[in-house]
């Protein structure tokens, strides 16, 4: 059985990589998503943004599906705490998630009108909703969240809903939905032509510049916020409550693992080298590099917040004592161990196919392609 | 301690929610695989009016998935949302099958579904039909390792609780996979989806031959649909037979309740066919009953016992006062963990952990329950009989109507005359429903008679939910019967409209009102 504490940390690298494969994957069809009302001027147009994505957004949503149950079966108390806690945020985006396969799938099957631009618009909220929430919990998150556990660990949040929504929280939720927009522009980029191809180079640029904008006054708001430091000793391979530490706010702190490990400032660095030469490539008219670009910043993005804050997962502002780490908030080392060989052999087999998937669905979508399939295109 | 109307709101709102997925689950089930039959003949045969019939029901089978992935998703936030402390209590074991789900199925059969509905002109003929059955596939096991993680509630083997981390732990991987519980209830539920997606094809080709349009299309489907739902619903009939022996293993209480059994029979009990019961006065009016056919369904035997509800009763109060103990030395346990002497005390009575939680309905320090408590949650242990009692007998004769249904069109299709039969044609197309009621009664059962548990016999429902308000409660309840009644009521209208135009909507030329001919005559 691999040392629980490897797994422990293991774990901690594998939820980020399923939400920067959720980033990356469901990322651009959200991105394709938020921009569909706006990019697409004519019913014709806005379908072949729609079938843009048409085949594929079904298996991206999956990295959503996924990343949530792998952190219910690795992070239980995350998954109880935090979805609990944002309860009103969690519903938001559940329910804007709900105009995703309805609207996908049932937008084009009627031709009034009033029904598809419904839908789309129902589509943008899907979108967008999700991608700007994401960005708001993980600004929470950063800041420490009003929560405590009772003796028998009951989570217990103690905030409101409105205050989830304080400056640098909506930040957050600017960069996350910046982010996921600039990088399905790209991708709109090379998967059509003509007008559409120019309107969504144009998003890609306005969208990546919001990002690094948005990015950077992150750091700088970071540099001074009070984050937090576990003050009791840590035993990493030990089963362990949460409860059983000690945990104190200290000013700077989320900058300290970067002073420890220099070799993590590679990660802030590749978020903002990522946005520029996205921009750099789509003046070239590269889109698919353009693309690999924004894959980059995302994964510099998100790893940037996970190490900001490691080993935290979801500190506690109010009852710092409460705060889940990477030590603490997981499962048991045989359920880590299982689900670490299962998430090992599927996750290569997974994306071997949806490439697959992507190489025979390739080539341009055009209004043509639309006129000829007006029965069975979205 | 949480408010009682809190524990109501949720269970309603998971009923709610998951009811309403299940409407979608056994329908995408059922017609993968058919759709799956007809492309294969298709790829065999080289006939066209398969292709056609497995894109024009295919887009039917599209309408409907939407919706089950929609809901889906809600079902996949909700244990976190509502029931957390369910997720920290048992989120080492049931979080496992949920996300082995996402990765070996999931993923599956969402890929593979894109390429079914926009792959037809990208790959060859051989190439989509594998597409289409590794969607075929994807489902499926999508429904075996959600069943694995619903029969470990059931039945929860293969765990232990840790009193450091406070939460139950995965002792062994195979027993969670491999739960008996979890086989007998896969086969029963994925036959279940079978028949219901054959209901489905076979009452709407049965209204397109009463109404004499796309005769030869609709006759096809029909004798496809009649075939697999003779063979599922068969299997469905036999797995539940299979599952009353596993409930009977595993679940007695839920079993009592299902049949009113009051009193412990000797064996073998007989199966009562009809009564009705009075909790009450613990007795059943009207009973018919037929001798020895429980004990035999139940144990396999004529000589084992199935304990009545009294028996269980006298049971569950024994492991009621073992479990104060069990509670008072976790209590005791938690404050001076390294004490080894505690630790001992506890282990010796922490199987019977849940029964005193039992009692956290009524008292938070159980030590201080009085009699009147205790003989609470003893009749608390032993779920609503009626309920039980009358949605189990409903599911039956359901199953029993529509297998009759499925012989009689199978004997017809075989011997070719089933056209002329517009009696069993009408049968066929309002008897579409049929199955979807009899699915859910199933569940029900299923579900209801797992009450007062969510884990039976180990954490019990009023301790499961999340720490929320009333209020929060009655808003997303609201926000899901309004977002839920308005994606029906479009689902349904796609349906009709594209179950009445029929594979003309597809838009070949060569279907009713497409062809000049036809629709000359029509």
């Amino acid at each position: 059985m691999i040392d629980y504490e490897v797994l422990k940390l293991i774990w901690w690298l594998l939820v980020g990589v399923l939400l920067l494969g959720f980033a990356i994957m469901d990322g651009h069809d959200m991105g394709v998503g938020t921009l569909l009302p706006f990019v697409g001027k004519s019913d014709d147009e806005r379908r072949v943004i729609l079938n843009s994505v048409g085949p594929h957004w079904e298996g991206n949503q999956v990295w959503f599906v996924t990343a949530g149950g792998a952190i219910f079966a690795a992070w239980p108390l995350v998954y109880a705490a935090a979805f609990s806690g944002f309860y009103f945020a969690m519903l938001a985006v559940l329910w804007a998630l709900f105009f995703r396969p309805v609207g996908f799938d049932y937008r084009s099957k009627v031709a009034d009108p009033r029904w598809r631009n419904f839908w789309d618009w129902g589509i943008f909220a899907g979108s967008a909703v999700p991608a700007l929430v994401f960005g708001v919990a993980f600004g929470n998150v950063i800041q420490g969240v009003p929560f405590h556990f009772s003796e028998i660990m009951m989570p217990y949040y103690t905030g409101s809903f409105w205050a989830l929504f304080n400056p640098f929280a909506l930040l957050c939720g600017v960069v996350s939905l910046t982010m996921l927009v600039a990088h399905g522009a790209n991708y709109l980029a090379i998967r059509t032509e003509g007008e559409i191809q120019q309107r969504a180079r144009k998003a890609s640029v306005i969208f990546t510049v919001l990002m690094l904008a948005g990015f950077a006054i992150g750091g700088v708001m970071v540099a001074d916020m009070p984050g937090y430091v576990i003050t009791s000793v840590v035993e990493p391979a030990a089963a362990q409550s949460p409860l059983a530490k000690t945990v104190i706010q200290q000013n700077g702190a989320w900058l300290l693992n970067y002073k420890a490990y220099p070799l993590t400032l590679a990660l802030p660095v590749l978020g903002f080298v990522g946005g520029l030469l996205s921009l750099l490539a789509i003046r070239l008219k590269r889109d698919g590099l353009a693309f690999i670009c924004t894959a980059v910043a995302e994964l510099g993005i998100i790893f940037t917040a996970g190490v900001s804050i490691f080993p935290f997962v979801l500190p506690s502002s109010s009852q710092p004592g409460s705060s889940l780490t990477v030590w603490d908030c997981v499962s048991s080392q045989r359920t880590l161990g299982i689900m670490f060989w299962v998430a090992l052999i599927m996750t290569p087999i997974i994306i071997v196919y949806t490439s697959w998937a992507y190489r025979v669905m390739r080539g341009k979508v055009t209004v043509e392609h639309i006129q000829a399939n007006k029965r069975s295109a979205y | 301690m949480i408010e009682e109307s809190v524990v109501s709101l949720s269970r309603l709102q998971f009923a709610a929610t998951a009811f309403y997925h299940f409407l979608f689950v056994p329908l995408t089930l059922g017609m993968s695989f058919l759709l799956a039959i007809m492309e294969t003949v298709y790829v065999m045969t080289g006939k066209e009016i398969y292709r056609d019939m497995t894109k024009f029901w295919g887009k039917l089978f599209g309408i409907n998935f939407a919706l089950g992935v929609t809901t889906g998703l809600t079902m996949e936030f909700q244990f976190g949302t509502n029931w957390a402390y369910y997720s920290h209590y048992v989120g080492d074991i049931f979080g496992a099958p949920l996300a082995i789900e996402g990765l070996l199925a999931f993923f599956l059969e969402s890929t593979f579904v894109g390429l079914f509905f926009f792959g037809w002109d990208r790959l060859s003929k051989v190439g989509h039909l594998t597409v289409t059955y590794l969607v075929a596939i994807g489902s499926n096991l999508s429904a075996v390792l959600i069943l694995i993680a619903n029969a470990w509630m059931q039945n929860p083997i293969g765990a232990d609780f840790n009193p450091v981390t406070m939460r139950m732990e995965m002792l062994s991987f195979w027993d969670l996979i491999f739960n008996p519980v979890a086989q007998s209830k896969f086969v029963h539920t994925i036959s279940a989806g079978y028949v219901t997606g054959s209901a489905f094809v076979l009452g709407v080709s049965a209204w397109y031959l009463l109404k004499g349009r796309d005769v030869e299309f609709a006759r096809r489907s029909f004798r496809i649909a009649a075939s697999f739902g003779l063979a599922s619903a068969l299997s469905v009939i036999v797995l539940g037979d299979e599952s009353g022996y596993h409930a009977a293993e595993t679940q007695e209480t839920k079993l009592a309740a299902m049949e009113a059994m009051w009193e412990t029979e000797p064996a073998p009990a007989g199966l009562t066919l009809f009564g009705i019961p009075d909790e009450k006065n613990r007795t059943t009016h009207a009973e018919i009953k037929i001798p020895y056919v429980m004990g035999l369904i139940g144990t396999r035997s004529t000589d084992k016992v199935i304990p009545g509800i009294d028996e269980l009763e006298k049971k569950i109060a024994a492991r009621i006062d073992n479990g104060v103990l069990a509670v008072k030395a976790l209590e005791a346990l938690r404050k001076d963990p390294k004490n080894t002497e505690l630790l001992a005390r506890f282990t010796a009575v922490k199987a019977d952990l849940g029964y005193g939680l039992l009692l956290k309905k009524y008292v938070a320090d159980v030590s201080l329950a009085t009699p009147e408590m205790k003989a609470r949650a003893v009749d608390d242990a032993i779920p609503a009989v009626a309920p039980l009692f009358w949605s189990f007998r409903a599911m039956v004769g359901l199953s029993l109507v529509f297998l009759s249904l499925f012989v009689l069109s199978f004997w017809f299709a075989a011997r070719n005359t089933f056209m002329q039969k517009k009696w069993l044609l009408k049968w066929a197309v309002w008897g579409i429903p049929l199955p979807w009621i009899a699915c859910e009664l199933g569940w029900f059962v299923a579900e209801y008679g797992r009450q007062p548990w969510t884990i039976h016999g180990v954490l019990p429902t009023h301790l499961s939910t999340s720490a929320l308000s009333a209020g929060s409660l009655w808003f997303s309840l609201s926000g899901f019967l309004a977002f839920y009644t308005l994606l029906l009521i479009a689902e349904l209208y796609l349906m009709f409209k594209y179950a009445r135009l029929g594979p003309a909507s597809l838009g070949t030329g060569s279907y009713h009102l497409e062809n000049a001919a036809e629709a000359k005559g029509a």
